[in-house]
């Protein structure tokens, strides 16, 4: 019977048929796609600590619908079975959950720790940092390069 | 609000911190804050709830570099990269840096880690050293020397792709001491105020600065393991596949890299295998040098390269 019941889970999750979940995003801006690619359209973004609700699964994508009420695919990477608390306000959730189920959005190494190393390594410049931080690649271009260059489609 | 961000919860936690501190291994870790937490409740000092709570932040202490979260892994790369630019200026050549991003984060798309929290992001390094440093969350630096091991936009996707495969990986990470987190992680779990006191702030920034000098050394001095190359390298080939890249071009370049390489120089030849080598554990997996391109690639490729 337990191994009846374990081939069964073990169905349900290569087939992305699992019952819904919630998970958080963890990346400081997702794209929701209409495909499981990332040459899909964009159909909405999420942003860090959202909470989506992901309804299948598929080769690493997760479709998910936000609470704003969009719904597309999003890589699995971009997302935490954490919860993402981002502010002291919520305090419930810290108190009720482990270290394990939560990330407390800003915390540990953050801006704050980052000022004060470099105000103690005053050598260190990260204007370049910066600049390499704004080098965005727009997707379209991407697109085009990939599809120029005889790239994957 | 109850639990282990009061004041007290604050000061019972930083009584339990040297009883943590000492123990030696995690088990043992974890018996004495339940018995620490014992004690506390016993006596009337904190509740049960809160000894609850404490006991869990206790065994998060236990964690290593995968409790990093990717906001915190952004942040650790910032400075290790900006570690790196005090040795290797920048070459600030705009369509070789368009180039080399637009080439990268295509290639990052297709990694089995296309999301950090940052974003893939990649810059010219103005040296004749061969040599090229992934700093985690996403930020790779690569020298003009480097480059110039690069004879077809393939070659250098390879290159770009085996740095990609060391932040998927979380190679950087993982070069970080055991132990260096554990003051930064008990911190970040019982300190509920939104922004640090002075002790902990200089406290969490020590942890900081003892993985950004774990990090930094790994990449410019003693390098990865062979083991977390070949990782990288057979990282490199699974992007180079999905892209439509040729594999082989990894191979290829390495070629190249070896007759330049000189084993007394203080860069690649310090931090990685020998290209031979890589070659041969390429070979294994079925991947062979091949100088197969596409005419468009190569064009664009060398209208970029006039910059080195």
């Amino acid at each position: 019977m337990k191994r009846w019941m374990a081939m069964a889970c073990a169905v349900l999750v290569a087939t992305g048929a699992w019952a819904a979940r919630e998970m958080s995003v963890q990346v400081r801006e997702g794209q929701l796609r209409n495909r499981a690619s990332f040459l899909g359209t964009v159909t909405g973004t999420v942003a860090y600590g959202d909470r989506v609700t992901v309804n299948q699964t598929q080769a690493g994508w997760c479709e998910v619908a936000s609470a704003a009420g969009v719904s597309g695919w999003i890589h699995e990477s971009a997302l935490t079975p954490k919860r993402v608390v981002m502010s002291a306000a919520a305090g419930d959730v810290r108190s009720g959950a482990s270290g394990e189920e939560i990330a407390l959005a800003g915390k540990g190494f953050n801006k704050e720790v980052e000022a004060e190393y470099k105000s103690q390594n005053k050598n260190l410049d990260y204007t370049w940092i910066d600049w390499m931080g704004r080098q965005i690649v727009p997707e379209a271009q991407i697109v085009q390069f990939l599809k120029q260059g005889g790239l994957a489609q | 609000m109850k639990s282990i961000f009061t004041i007290k919860g604050i000061g019972l936690a930083a009584l339990l911190a040297p009883i943590v501190w000492l123990a030696a291994g995690c088990e043992s870790m974890n018996q004495l804050a339940e018995l620490g937490t014992g004690i506390a409740v016993a006596t009337g000092s904190i509740s049960t709830n809160e000894a609850a709570s404490i006991t869990r932040t206790t065994q998060a202490v236990t964690k290593t570099f995968q409790d990093i979260t990717p906001e915190q892994e952004y942040y650790i790369g910032r400075t290790v990269a900006a570690t790196v630019l005090l040795g290797y200026p920048p070459k600030p050549a705009e369509k070789l840096n368009d180039y080399v991003n637009l080439v990268g984060q295509s290639l990052a798309k297709f990694s089995a880690r296309p999301e950090t929290f940052g974003g893939y992001h990649f810059l010219v390094l103005d040296s004749d050293e061969i040599n090229a440093f992934a700093a985690p969350g996403g930020l790779v630096l690569v020298t003009r020397g480097l480059l110039q091991c690069c004879q077809s936009e393939d070659e250098l996707a390879a290159v770009l792709a085996h740095e990609i495969g060391h932040v998927e990986k979380l190679h950087g990470l993982r070069a970080i001491k055991t132990g260096r987190l554990n003051s930064a992680l008990t911190i970040l779990a019982v300190e509920g105020a939104k922004t640090f006191g002075g002790e902990n702030l200089a406290e969490v920034t020590q942890a900081f600065d003892e993985s950004i000098n774990d990090i930094t050394t790994t990449l410019m001095n003693s390098g990865y393991s062979r083991r977390l190359e070949y990782e990288a390298d057979a990282a490199a080939v699974a992007i180079l596949k999905k892209a439509g890249y040729q594999p082989g071009a990894l191979a290829a370049m390495l070629e190249n890299m070896q007759r330049n390489w000189n084993p007394t120089r203080k860069d690649f030849a310090a931090t990685h295998p020998p290209p031979a080598d890589r070659i041969q554990q390429l070979a294994r997996v079925g991947v062979a040098a091949t100088k197969d391109t596409n005419p468009t690639r190569q064009q664009r490729f060398l209208a970029a390269m006039k910059a080195l």
